[in-house]
């Protein structure tokens, strides 16, 4: 990711500066650890600083200099961003503090960022791959796999999304500098998410009947019921959308359950 | 309890997953449950909790500052619960779901703990970020990580040293069937993954469409084998 491969119809951002692979796996590996101190008042902010600090390394006077130490500020501060697609930002905040991009600028670009990093990297990843990957471990689960197939299936599938994404990310950041903004207009990232919606809704339809079914481990009129009293508690939390938390009322029902089962 | 140790560390482990490193969701329960499950002697019966909790799962998004139930230990807690009993009793698997659920909510507390424990360091730490201070910016991520793997590691290790003797006595007391019990419970957690489906997907063009097809197939494939 040494060279600066400029696409089409975007303003070329300054050469890029030279950047090792090891300095590469470095900001990677930190970005898993990108959320290691959120919090209600920088939110990923630090964690901005903290991927970003081998990068920043190689500025002129390495950590020692008034520009790696006005960079590390500039970095720790505010940031909210999906923690996916923070790569995005920390690959063209990299490129932006290494060009010697004036500071306002940085700032400017750094803050304009957050809203569309968020809102995207939600619809995709919460929003779509994870239940999608849910779902499919699920059919699987359902469809009698072993435990081992099931856990590598989730883990392996979620994954080539999550580590993909983020590499992408911190390619385009850094290609693209701080004309990072048109990558979002990527056909994935603009349409994926209905994509991944439709596909998951379709997927859930298979999952759950075939999940319960093994769970439950048999099949008759106790089966048929359990399912239509789930549809028709199904329907009513579909009713009453963001007033009732599924989880609880299912820790309310199971809680109830289990105390008439202990005491009649 | 000789699982106490390596049953918390996993806690610890997959709680850390959760939110702070490295977000492989290793932490989702059909993960958790199953390995958990293997830890202590029966990863089938912890796949089974680890299946009901992910559906019931499905219907909490990890979005940003929302508050939300910790699954990764919970499902560690409620499946090595489960497992340690190997199915032989009839509410083994509906005990625990229903300690998982509990860890779950009071795993949500501790995250939000955990965010203003982080402020707090960041807050004590203000001059030397606004000075570009190296060290407490790196210090301050391992600090966040260290607590995080430690308030999972804790929680898991209470939740199961305290919930274990409590499910063992209720199972003891159990006068359900296994079927009656595992189809509540099945039935509880389908309605919340139903639910969790429709509201995630509808907004999606024609997704009603492509869940309703796909309950047909799903139902059909059930009739056929």
């Amino acid at each position: 990711m040494t060279a600066a491969a400029t696409p089409r119809g975007f303003p070329a951002p300054a050469p890029a500066p030279h950047v090792s692979a090891m300095t590469w796996v470095s900001v990677f590996g930190r970005m898993l650890a990108i959320q290691g101190s959120w919090n209600y008042e920088t939110l990923l902010g630090n964690g901005i600083g903290f991927a970003l600090e081998p990068a920043l390394r190689r500025l002129p006077g390495g950590v020692h200099s008034d520009a790696f130490k006005q960079a590390m500020t500039r970095e720790s501060a505010y940031f909210n961003a999906h923690p996916y697609l923070t790569s995005v930002a920390v690959g063209a905040l990299a490129r932006a503090e290494l060009s010697g991009v004036p500071p306002e600028r940085i700032e400017r670009f750094r803050t304009a960022l957050c809203g569309p990093l968020g809102s995207v990297g939600d619809r995709l990843i919460w929003a779509g791959w994870l239940p999608f990957s849910s779902l499919i471990a699920l059919v699987a689960f359902g469809f009698g796999a072993t435990p081992m197939t099931v856990v590598l299936l989730f883990v392996i599938l979620y994954n080539a999304g999550h580590f993909g994404l983020r590499a992408w990310g911190l390619y385009v950041g850094w290609t693209r500098g701080l004309a990072v903004a048109s990558a979002l207009g990527n056909p994935v990232l603009r349409q994926g998410p209905a994509y991944i919606a439709r596909a998951a809704a379709a997927v859930a339809g298979v999952a759950i009947p075939l999940a319960a079914s093994r769970i439950l481990g048999f099949r008759g009129p106790l089966f048929v019921g359990a399912l239509a009293c789930g549809a028709v508690i199904a329907v009513a939390l579909v009713r009453v959308h963001g007033r009732v938390e599924g989880w609880k009322l299912v820790l309310v029902l199971i809680a109830l359950f289990a105390l008439v089962s202990v005491a009649r | 309890m000789r699982e106490l140790l390596p049953v918390a560390m996993l806690g610890g482990v997959l709680g850390l997953d959760v939110v702070c490193f490295p977000q492989m969701m290793i932490s989702r329960p059909i993960v958790a449950g199953t390995v958990a499950g293997a830890f202590v002697g029966d990863s089938a019966t912890g796949m089974l909790v680890g299946a009901t909790l992910e559906l019931i799962a499905l219907a909490t998004l990890p979005f940003g500052a929302s508050r939300y139930p910790e699954w990764g230990s919970a499902a560690v807690v409620g499946s090595a619960i489960a497992s340690a009993m190997h199915m032989q009793a009839s509410g083994a698997i509906t005990v625990g779901v229903l300690m998982a659920l509990a860890t779950a909510w009071v795993g949500g507390w501790t995250l939000v703990k955990l965010r203003e424990w982080n402020a707090w360091l960041a807050r004590r730490k203000r001059g030397a970020l606004e000075h570009g201070s190296r060290g407490a910016v790196v210090g301050l991520q391992l600090a966040g990580l260290t607590s995080d793997l430690t308030r999972a590691t804790i929680l898991t290790a209470l939740a199961y040293w305290l919930l274990s003797p409590l499910a063992r006595a209720m199972v003891a007391l159990w006068s359900f069937d296994a079927t009656v019990s595992r189809a509540v419970t099945v039935g509880a957690a389908c309605a919340v993954a139903a639910a969790a489906a429709w509201t995630i997907f509808h907004t999606a063009r024609g997704a009603r469409w492509y869940f309703a097809a796909g309950l047909m197939v799903g139902l059909l494939l059930l009739t056929l084998r």
